[in-house]
């Protein structure tokens, strides 16, 4: 798992635009994540890091710097290249759940799979939404299910297409700690079961404390790489 | 994503709001119910019109005195003329002699001078006022009418000048009380007696065409017996004459024929200078038809105008839905929808709504024609193919030109404001 990084940034910087004056949200940030990693980015709010996710996400482009995604370079694809990207190598997951209202959860899951391959597609929404629990829930909309079952759905959704990587913004924000806890475990289960990258942008130290590895940006910079395995020795020997 | 997949997005949201898109419908099922209804009772009224001026007989020629052109000295022939208004230069019985000479006008087959006056019918105490057609036995044949009883004018009747008549169906329903049977009864024409010999089947026509309301006598009565009017040389004046031409090919020789006759014998020498006039029934129908079909377009295009205001109320709740949407269409495009896939998605639900407006308008102009017609007994309406796929063609484009804005503006949405508008 070491022959190549999932992700690899060098030096990324994102200045928006607000009239007359530039607003710069990230001032050159580099780093590397390797497949199945499961990292959070933190950071105060205005630290930059939605607009990181947003790069990562490959739903924004940078203003300069390289991102590379599995080896290859997308900073500067097209819009419909990006989406096609989404698509196939990036499932999200929102603080607001994001899903359709109108749609049930099948519908919601099978999102994705209209926009990319589309064979066996509801055969693959169902294993989708069996894999995190709502196997029962299939025909239910998101007013009917609860905040934990919806986000779930959410994951059910970002995990149908089976891509690499999974950007989850906020998951547990909306939720009580009860299903905050749940959702963490679905997701933390993916990865250790299917070598996905979860990648957290949160503020919530609990969420931090479940990941390996611990990203702090401040004022568009990285502050600080905390590797995981330093702590878990650590918590072994304690 | 493919049309099927489109399609089924479009169903789903549309019927998410279903009293909005009924609404928005609203404006496409009036204009495309409204063009069809139009065209359809305007092409029944077109197809009655050729009915009835095709069951005046086939291969007729109609020479009338005057000019349609109606120049200042030349008296002014319309269908007046069949009814009798005097004109300065007539045709005269002499005339159709001529013109029955087969060496003289070889693609004539037969020639039936009429002298038509309106007359007073009296029976009993029933009177009438009613059109007398003075004819040869030769009008029958030419005009293609028959008797339901008794006979038609026969050459005797002619020659001794009989006074007999034929009733027209609704003469003889009218003239006399049910259980009379009209043969052999005697009425009075302008107070000489005649007796009934006949009465002719129901021909249908209505207004100047009205082909029952007629009483015919044989021509030479009608000229010793009831009109003595000659002109200045003595001859008996006619109101027209039918000419039954001898095929359809030979329509244009005929009238060429009849117009050398009676140049030679009205002393004219220039075509411009004609004192008759030849119709045809191709002549009728085209005016017939143009008109009936100026006013169908007129028509159509008055309820085309609501198709565009249909389109706008179109783009109108399209632009709002893609305002409502937008964290939609932010989901959408998070999870890998292309700019293609918005703009396809919103541009089926517009064409969909139009599509299915554009149905229901059919099947209401269909049934609205239908019910409008029935009120109008012969006329039918003309449902034609070409209006359906016209009306339902328009449509389609009504949906896609007014759809396409909304749906420009959906599809190039930047995901991540999207995904935040609230």
């Amino acid at each position: 798992m070491t022959e190549s990084p999932l992700i690899r940034a060098e030096n990324l910087v994102k200045v928006y635009r607000l009239g007359q004056v530039e607003v710069p949200a990230l001032r050159g940030v580099s780093l590397e994540i390797q497949p199945g990693e499961l990292v959070s980015i933190m950071g105060p709010s205005g630290s930059g890091k939605s607009t990181l996710m947003n790069l990562l996400g490959c739903l924004d482009r940078p203003t300069s710097g390289r991102y590379f995604l599995e080896g290859k370079e997308v900073g500067g694809l097209s819009d419909d290249e990006l989406a096609q990207i989404r698509n196939r190598k990036i499932g999200f997951v929102f603080q607001t759940f994001n899903l359709l209202p109108r749609a049930t959860a099948l519908r919601n899951v099978e999102l994705p799979l209209l926009y990319g391959r589309g064979d066996r597609r509801r055969e693959r929404a169902e294993q989708a939404l069996r894999a995190v629990g709502l196997g029962d829930r299939v025909h239910h909309r998101p007013q009917e299910l609860s905040g934990g079952q919806q986000q779930r759905v959410a994951i059910a959704r970002a995990l149908v297409n089976q891509p690499p990587i999974i950007l989850a913004d906020e998951p547990t924000g909306n939720l009580d700690s009860k299903s905050g806890a749940e959702v963490m475990e679905v997701l933390e289960h993916l990865s250790r079961e299917r070598g996905i990258t979860v990648i957290f942008v949160t503020h919530d130290p609990y969420i931090a404390s479940r990941t390996r590895r611990i990203l702090r940006l401040h004022d568009g910079v990285l502050l600080s790489d905390e590797k995981l395995e330093d702590r878990s020795v650590l918590e072994g020997t304690l | 994503m493919n049309l099927w997949e489109a399609a089924r997005e479009a169903f789903d949201s549309l019927s998410a709001n279903l009293l909005r898109s009924v609404l928005t419908m609203l404006g496409i099922i009036i204009g495309v119910g409204a063009v069809i209804a139009l065209v359809s009772i305007g092409q029944g009224v077109q197809v009655l019109v050729a009915e009835q001026v095709q069951s005046l007989g086939s291969n007729l020629l109609f020479v009338l005195p005057g000019t349609l052109e109606g120049g200042p000295s030349s008296g002014r022939a319309t269908f007046s003329s069949i009814a009798g208004a005097s004109s300065p230069t007539p045709l005269t019985l002499g005339d159709a002699r001529v013109l029955a000479d087969p060496l003289a006008a070889p693609d004539l087959v037969r020639v039936a001078p009429a002298f038509n006056r309106f007359v007073e019918v009296v029976y009993g105490d029933e009177s009438r006022g009613t059109l007398m057609v003075a004819t040869t036995p030769e009008y029958a044949a030419v005009r293609r009418v028959e008797v339901a009883l008794g006979e038609f004018i026969a050459s005797g009747h002619e020659q001794a000048a009989s006074r007999v008549a034929v009733l027209g169906s609704q003469v003889a329903e009218r003239l006399f009380p049910s259980g009379v049977l009209p043969l052999g009864e005697t009425i009075k024409i302008n107070r000489v007696p005649f007796r009934v010999i006949g009465v002719m089947r129901p021909l249908g026509g209505t207004g100047f065409a009205n082909q029952d309301d007629i009483v015919w006598v044989p021509l030479s009565t009608a000229h010793n017996r009831l009109f003595r009017e000659r002109t200045a040389a003595g001859e008996a004046v006619v109101s027209a004459i039918y000419v039954q031409v001898v095929s359809e090919e030979r329509m244009a020789s005929a009238s060429e024929q009849i117009a050398e006759i009676l140049r030679r014998r009205h002393g004219i020498l220039y075509a411009a200078d004609d004192d008759f006039t030849i119709i045809n029934q191709a002549d009728v129908l085209s005016v017939f038809g143009e008109i009936t079909g100026i006013l169908t377009v007129f028509l159509a295009s008055i309820a085309a105008i609501s198709l565009l205001v249909g389109g706008i109320g179109i783009m109108n709740i399209m632009l709002v839905s893609v305002t409502e949407r937008t964290r939609e269409i932010g989901i959408r495009k998070a999870v890998g929808a292309k700019r293609s896939d918005i703009l396809s998605q919103f541009l089926a639900e517009a064409v969909v709504l139009s599509v299915i407006g554009g149905g229901i308008g059919t099947a209401l102009g269909i049934g609205g024609s239908q019910a409008l017609t029935s009120l109008v007994p012969d006329l039918r309406a003309v449902i034609s193919l070409e209006a359906i796929l016209l009306a339902t063609g328009f449509s389609i484009g009504v949906g896609l030109f007014f759809g396409s804005y909304p749906a420009w503006r959906a599809a190039r949405l930047d995901p991540i404001q999207a995904l935040r508008y609230e």
